[in-house]
């Protein structure tokens, strides 16, 4: 029998840049992320996959990052928060609209929040409270008690046609 | 004429007082943020904390050697070396409590679960982790202290040898006279005990730090988030002797710190020792896990034998109680909180006769430091329990009780029993406006509907005082010889080469919006737009003006921050105004600025910008209009105006400014689980002048979060054996989106007399969920069994032994008949 691999390449696009590099086999996504790639617009906060900062898109499907093996994710189209605004730097409504109703404090939760908050109204346009709630239930925020990340998301929820 | 109408405009319309979007969202919403896990040095190695599994214990040996040997591993440190290359960090606590002896890795004896034992340096974060678990250490496990109240009995073990008993401090606080109050009070309600608990607030982001040595100049870069810096270097410095201008902390983007930043100089010290022996840049980043073992928890306090002198009418003489206040192994930023809670000693309220036997002890249990609230919220809570027990024991209306014995806004200022000064306020309003938020009379006419249909529905209320600005002098009372009193922050405030205006501020701070608020100020001091003021943010001592007290933390930003802002802003203003009249001929006071521009008023022709006077000063100053003596760069030191505490009597001036937090909810439990369910919840909010509503309104959202979390939800627990039960996220409940409602907020404004722009700090809340939510389930079980909600926490377990408490059983209170 042979031994498992130790380590791997992997090819993955992260906001819209392929990249291909080799990780090793335990390393968590979050980790090559931050560490191998440098964006630490995603954020780590926790090791038990609770606080939901290291949110991002994967696949269309959000995830959290340091509950996914980077191996995992080979192959895998992932959006995160760096790549959420418009190429002319110019805010995605989400961001605008967290930024209008005070939807963050220290900001840490914040990249996860987003991409959280992304993920639910694409697949949820007009959440009622109770839906936002339970859409960004597995994100922590020590700063808001979480009153303006609801009615940031419910600003957009109550448009009429969400741009996402 | 369009002059007019411009100048109507600016004194109309300023920048302090409107919520504009806050300059710092920018970067933080495009995940462009710095925070201190984000620093990369080049040929950086990285720690791994091998911490203790015993709660207590004597460590008999410890071999690295294996570990040493690993792939990739740098270095390592013991206790055993630290021992030798680092002094006990000072302690605070007057001898004996002083003896203790705290190091930055545990040193022959562990006393906490989570207590660092060795450290390891490699050249990955997953190399030092693996080689951590090639260390052997030898322990003999000791029985362990768990409760504050054992911690005082003879026969336990104690934890630190050399003070020869747990106590770390212990003083008696006597004011007015409450053995008199007793004697004039038709009763006394007697309480046996009460129980405030453990929890912390564990900022998503957790501690962290980059540490790098450079040998040529002996100085030591620690880019960090430690939220009062020169606290830190005042403890690292002397433990392992370095000049504190030879450490240059630098603070930039925290992710939340509540207090609990202040004391991870501990961690810090580490990677400075490891920094120095390898010669790299030393990167840690603490584990979440870490962080709720070691990190920092909030204080935990027992309140024995509590006696309430009162009228029959309601009118409450006075309070007579013994606390115990648990800070877990080492005290580190206490025993200050021994005194802090004396900032509010009666509340909201006008009893004037006040004795507490205040006594703290060392357990085997993490170090406590500031959170949230900071030792004022423990006994904030005692007091509101107190209210609603006489109000219930006596049959009085817990808002009528509160109204009677509230001190009245004609009373302000105001000065306490023990000599602070309440600066405004008005307390029946806020009550109001938070019943108002709950619609009170509704929900108290549904539950008189009902009662008997086993649907339980309680109301309760939280009076809280946000002391703000500390004299630091209040230390001395503590520990007569400590060198501390006063407070103070400074700013500096400059044109850049090109006109530029950039402003520096010693803060730290951690989502409450400097940037925005400094630039308001300046904005509005200068004739600009906020988006031309540049304040750069975080401390950094090697560049930025700093003082002692500087840092985020005890609500005071608003007022020591942007007092020095004001003050170095008005400092340069004056200069532009001088250099721009000897440039036109005309006298200062003839000139005005507006929109980066310095103009003689009425004479649009005479107008010089700011990029022309910085040419003037910076680069061109030969043609300095003569005998002007500019800079353009002015800083400027506020001081609140303080005096020395008279220590032997503990009473003085302890805080500037004191914001009201006034909440009421509305809660329903269900007989069958316990479960509280939040149906409504207000908050009330008095801050003085707002520079920035919605920042403000964010504290009170983010501190009602919190407290509401602690309520229902969030407890360290320990067993006998000294294990913590909760040391992450999985056991220990971080309240989530589902578990608050939708806060609703309002607000007064009364200025303070004492701060240079009225505003008062704000945004630790002082607890007020936790009393809120203990006295709407006070409220429920008055309804049914009459038992005492007697401690802080109280999750659905509780809630329903309490709901099931036989109707004979000992409730904990006693009211006394006074027939004197
Ligand atoms: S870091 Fe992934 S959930 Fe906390
Ligand atoms: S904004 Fe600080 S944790 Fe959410």
């Amino acid at each position: 029998m042979t031994e498992p691999a130790k380590s791997k390449t992997i090819r993955v696009t992260v906001d819209g840049i392929e990249y291909t590099r080799d990780v090793e086999a335990r390393t968590l996504l979050v980790r090559f992320i931050r560490e191998a790639l440098n964006h630490t617009g995603t954020h780590f906060g926790c090791d038990t996959g609770h606080c939901g900062s290291c949110s991002v898109i994967v696949d269309g499907k959000v995830v959290k990052s340091c509950m996914v093996l980077a191996v995992q994710a080979d192959g895998a189209d992932i959006e995160t928060v760096e790549g959420l605004a418009n190429p002319d730097g110019s805010l995605h409504p989400i961001q605008q609209a967290f930024s209008q109703y005070h939807a963050l404090q220290c900001g840490f939760c914040t990249p996860g929040v987003l991409m959280a908050a992304k993920y639910l109204l694409e697949t949820n346009p007009h959440p009622n409270e109770e839906e936002i709630r339970r859409g960004i239930k597995g994100n922590l925020c020590r700063c808001t008690g979480y009153v303006n990340i609801v009615r940031a998301i419910q600003s957009l929820a109550n448009e009429e046609e969400v741009r996402v | 004429m369009s002059q007019t109408l411009t100048e109507d405009k600016v004194s109309i319309k300023t920048w302090s007082g409107q919520s504009i979007p806050r300059k710092e969202d920018g970067r933080l919403v495009k995940g462009q943020g710095r925070f201190a896990d984000d620093i990369r040095r080049h040929h950086e190695a990285h720690v791994y904390l091998l911490r203790s599994p015993y709660g207590h214990a004597r460590i008999r040996a410890v071999d690295v050697s294996a570990a040493e040997a690993a792939p990739g591993v740098i270095a390592t440190l013991t206790g055993a070396e630290v021992h030798f290359l680092q002094k006990p960090f000072m302690q605070i606590a007057p001898l004996p409590g002083g003896y203790i002896e705290d190091y930055c890795l545990a040193v022959d004896k562990v006393r906490f679960m989570g207590e660092p034992v060795v450290a390891v340096l490699a050249e990955t974060a997953e190399a030092a982790r693996d080689a951590a678990d090639l260390v052997e250490v030898d322990y003999e496990p000791l029985p362990a202290l768990i409760t504050g109240e054992d911690a005082l009995k003879d026969d336990g073990p104690v934890l630190h040898g050399k003070v020869g008993s747990n106590v770390v401090w212990h003083g008696l606080y006597d004011w007015g006279s409450i053995d008199e109050a007793k004697r004039k009070a038709d009763k006394i309600v007697k309480i046996d005990r009460l129980h405030f608990h453990r929890f912390t607030s564990t900022p998503i982001e957790c501690n962290a730090a980059v540490v790098e040595y450079y040998p040529g100049s002996e100085e030591y870069t620690i880019w960090c988030n430690n939220t009062m810096p020169q606290f830190a270097a005042m403890f690292m410095g002397p433990a392992l002797g370095i000049p504190t201008d030879r450490m240059h902390f630098i603070t930039q983007d925290i992710g939340g710190s509540f207090g609990n930043k202040i004391t991870n100089y501990v961690y810090i010290a580490i990677c400075a020792i490891l920094a120095k022996k390898s010669g790299r840049p030393v990167r840690w980043t603490e584990y979440r896990t870490d962080h709720i073992l070691g990190g920092s928890h909030g204080n935990e306090r027992t309140f024995l034998d509590i006696e309430v002198p009162v009228k029959n009418d309601g009118t409450i003489l006075g309070i007579d109680a013994r606390a115990i206040d648990d800070c877990g192994a080492y005290p580190r930023y206490e025993p200050l909180g021994s005194v802090i809670w004396s900032q509010v000693v009666p509340g909201a309220y006008q009893f004037r006769n006040v004795r507490v036997d205040y006594t703290q002890v060392v357990t085997n249990k993490c170090p406590v430091g500031p959170n949230r609230g900071y030792s004022r919220l423990q006994h904030l809570w005692m007091l509101e329990r107190v209210i609603d027990i006489v109000a219930h024991e006596l049959n009085l209306d817990a808002v009528a009780i509160r109204k009677q014995n509230y001190i009245q806004p004609e009373q302000m200022p105001y000065e306490t029993p023990n000599g602070c000064v309440y600066d405004s306020g008005d307390y029946p309003r806020c009550l109001d406006l938070a019943l108002d938020l709950i619609h009170y009379d509704h929900w108290r006419q549904r539950q008189r509907e009902l009662s008997g249909t086993g649907k339980l529905i309680g109301i309760g209320i939280g009076s809280t005082l946000d002391s703000g600005t500390n004299n630091f002098g209040q230390a001395r009372i503590i520990n007569h010889d400590l060198p501390f009193s006063g407070n103070g922050e400074v700013s500096n405030v400059k044109l850049d080469l090109y006109g530029e205006v950039v402003v520096t501020i010693g803060t730290t701070p951690q989502g409450q919006g400097h940037e925005t608020t400094a630039a308001q100020v300046v904005a509005d001091l200068l004739g600009l737009h906020p988006d031309q003021v540049r304040v750069l943010i975080g401390h950094d001592n090697g560049r930025n003006v700093y003082t002692g007290f500087s840092g985020t933390y005890a609500s005071q930003f608003a007022v020591t921050g942007l007092g020095a802002v004001r003050g170095a802003a008005l400092k340069l203003k004056n200069e532009i105004e001088l250099l721009a009249a000897g440039i036109f001929g005309a006298a200062p006071d003839a000139i005005e600025l507006v929109d980066g521009t310095a103009r003689v008023k009425g004479k649009a022709e005479m107008a010089i910008p700011f990029i022309g006077l910085a040419n003037i000063v910076f680069a061109n100053n030969a043609t300095i209009p003569d005998g002007l003596d500019v800079s353009l760069n002015c800083t400027y030191t506020y001081r609140p105006s303080f005096k020395i505490p008279d220590v032997e009597r503990k009473f003085g001036n302890l805080t500037l400014t004191y914001a009201t937090q006034i909440h009421a909810c509305v809660i329903e439990v269900d007989e069958a689980t316990g479960e509280t369910k939040i149906l409504e919840y207000g908050a009330a909010d008095d801050s003085g002048t707002l520079i920035h509503p919605q920042i403000v309104e964010g504290q009170v959202h983010g501190a009602a979060g919190l407290g509401i979390g602690a309520a229902l939800y969030e407890a360290l627990e320990y067993d006998a054996e000294g294990q913590m039960i909760s040391p992450n996220f999985y056991a220990y409940k971080a309240v989530t989106a589902v578990d608050v409602p939708m806060i609703k907020t309002a607000a007064i404004e009364s200025p303070s007399p004492f701060s240079p722009n009225g505003a008062k700090g704000m945004g630790e809340g002082g607890g007020a969920p936790l009393h809120a939510i203990c006295s709407a389930l006070q409220d429920v079980m008055y309804q049914r069994t009459r038992a005492i909600v007697s401690d802080s926490y109280n999750p659905a377990e509780r809630v329903y032994r309490l709901l099931r408490q036989s109707e004979t059983a000992n409730r904990g209170v006693h009211v006394i008949e006074n027939r004197a």
